[in-house]
């Protein structure tokens, strides 16, 4: 049975950036990937998709952005090429195609077993994504048959559609990317719209992701935040990875997209909406407002202010099966798969219990999941400190392991 | 000498809520509750509603005194006018739900509590429930909440408290979202 010192499970940018830390530190490792590189970076995103951060944002430990275009955004493609880069520049031990079935402790330390083999190993790094599957809900078992239902991992381009109109469900990124797209191709889309978190792309000239960094908005930490169940739960932003270009609901509204509530049921065949569309926009514009307050402190003086979301009067129910629907893409988020993990940190919902990153669990880590020690532990820019720390953290653990090893010894 | 901050107090309890808010995260089913009113008739349109006993926290729980509600229509209608209509009474949990929700947001965030005043208005169409025009819904076709609130707070916080309440009510929730009813006959 081989052995290792660490076995990291996944060989997306948390997982590279974890190996990258290892492999600094000589801490002997594997990076186990079902796939390759980058995975879903290949095989779940739509033609269209761009990073929603800028090219001068991609950073990684030990890598920067050397391109020609550092205002530019990564499309789905350019980033499984940069991540196989990294890979290859970083030498990481990648074993692909190699899919872990279970992870056990066993012996002071894990079993790690993989439709290639067994590993051992006193450590193992969690990095298979917190966007593993979308998470569709159980709402959607009622959507009439003759209706096609798709979500953001599987919806490639307007193309694949059946002819007539969309219902999106969700307005994060996802949702209102995927409106705007489908309603650029002459196509009627209502957006289905619970809380979501407005954002413009351009703040006072810049990237709002500039002011956000650039303020220290992004490194505020998980020990910091007043509510952190509510933090690891912030939708994701309203952006599009376009130059200039905003996609918050006035943007949609004022190009034709039908804006409704949340989806709240589905009787006989009717979709019904929430009545609560002026309130989540309302906290949404709050929220953003306070959001440029902080900026406005850290920079000085006052920038421009948004004008308050428009929501003139919306649908409450739509008929699914009048035919003026033919597809609803469930832009509703996403959630880990760690079906495989048989170790006793999770909570009744099925979620990882860690303080970030670190489980009950002696040598158990997690990497990459939303506001996991850091605001910015969701964008690929958050990888490199949430890694540097994991991997002190893991250090100072087989160090405290070799010198038990060396007192039981002596 | 020293001068201490007089405390913000609304008269809500934020600890003992936040207490409860720690305790569901070990013991989730003591979150499970039930609310439960008995209806009686009484004569045309009036009925006498109660209310004296829920669940909650894991066990049978009980008001401090049994609250009775007359139910009725106004002479306009013909009757008797014991009491408010019952879409009044929906407008009476909204304004009580959300004010509550005022108050506990307001101290959470530290934030005194001055006056609070809402005027609440619904506007429905006789058609519908006199089954005068099918294409016309029973209930409400609209609700308008207008709070007037005078506390140690800026505008814009006093319009997030007001965001937050209604993010947080159960009665908001329970209006603006479908509910599955069940009404048997024993």
């Amino acid at each position: 049975m081989p052995s290792t010192t660490t076995v990291i499970v996944g060989a997306g940018h948390c997982g590279l950036a974890i190996s990258h830390c290892l492999a600094a530190r000589s801490i002997d490792h594997v990076v186990l990937e079902r796939a390759e590189v980058a995975n879903s970076w290949r095989t779940q995103r739509w033609d269209s998709l761009r990073l929603l951060t800028p090219n001068w944002m991609t950073r990684l430990p030990g890598y920067g952005y050397r391109g020609d275009d550092p205002d530019g955004y990564l499309s789905a493609r350019e980033v499984a090429a940069m991540l196989e880069d990294y890979a290859d520049t970083s030498a990481a031990p990648v074993l692909t195609s190699t899919t872990v079935t279970s992870v056990r402790a066993a012996g002071g330390g894990y079993l790690v077993r993989t439709d290639q083999g067994i590993w051992r190993a006193p450590t193992v790094v969690l990095a298979s994504g917190a966007a593993t599957v979308p998470a569709v809900p159980a709402l959607a078992r009622l959507v009439p048959a003759e209706i096609t239902s798709v979500t953001p991992a599987g919806y490639r381009n307007p193309g694949d559609l059946p002819p007539g109109g969309v219902l999106v469900v969700g307005a994060s990124a996802s949702g209102v990317q995927l409106a705007d797209e489908l309603h650029r191709s002459g196509r009627a889309v209502t957006l289905a719209v619970g809380e979501h978190v407005r954002m413009p792309r351009t703040y006072r000239g810049r990237d709002i992701l500039w002011w956000l960094d650039a303020s220290g908005v992004l490194d505020q930490r998980y020990d910091e935040v007043d509510d952190l169940v509510r933090a690891r739960n912030v939708p994701s932003m309203q952006l599009v990875g376009s130059p200039g270009r905003t996609v918050d609901l006035n943007a949609l509204s004022s190009a034709g997209v039908r804006l409704a509530g949340r989806l709240a049921g589905i009787q006989d065949g009717v979709a019904q909406f929430s009545g609560s569309l002026p309130n989540v926009c309302m906290l949404a514009d709050l929220k953003l407002g306070r959001l440029l307050n902080t900026v406005d402190a850290w920079a000085g003086a006052a920038g421009e202010r948004f004008a308050p979301t428009v929501v003139r009067s919306t649908p409450l129910g739509l008929d699914l099966r009048s035919g003026e629907i033919s597809t609803i893409v469930w832009a509703t988020g996403y959630r880990p798969d760690l079906s495989w993990l048989d170790v006793p940190v999770l909570d009744r919902k099925g979620r990882v219990v860690h303080d970030g990153g670190v489980t009950a669990c002696p040598g158990l880590y997690l990497i990459g999941m939303p506001f996991l020690r850091r605001r910015k532990s969701s964008l690929i820019d958050g990888a490199a400190d949430d890694a540097a720390e994991l991997t002190t953290h893991l250090a100072g653990y087989l160090d405290a392991l070799a010198g038990r090893r060396e007192r039981s010894a002596s | 000498m020293t001068t201490t901050e007089s405390p913000v107090d609304n008269g809500v309890n934020v600890e003992a809520l936040l207490g409860v808010r720690d305790a569901l995260a070990d013991t989730p089913d003591i979150a499970k509750f039930q609310w439960r009113s008995t209806v009686s008739w009484v004569n045309g349109t009036h009925s006498r509603s109660d209310v004296e006993t829920f669940y909650g926290f894991g066990d049978e729980q009980q008001h401090h005194t049994t609250f009775s509600y007359d139910i009725d229509h106004p002479l306009q209608f013909a009757a008797q006018d014991k009491g408010v209509t019952p879409v009044e009474v929906v407008l009476v949990a909204l304004g009580g739900c959300l004010t509550a929700g005022v108050a506990a947001v307001a101290q959470q965030r530290s934030i005194q509590l001055r006056s609070v005043r809402a005027t609440l208005s619904a506007e429905m169409d006789l058609h519908g429930i006199l089954g005068a025009d099918p294409d016309i819904r029973n209930g409400f076709s609209g609700i308008t909440v207008s709070y007037q609130i005078d506390a140690d707070a800026t505008a814009e916080e006093i319009r997030a408290l007001v965001a937050q309440s209604q993010k947080r009510s159960a009665v908001y929730d329970i209006i603006t979202n479908p509910t599955n009813v069940t009404v048997k006959v024993n």
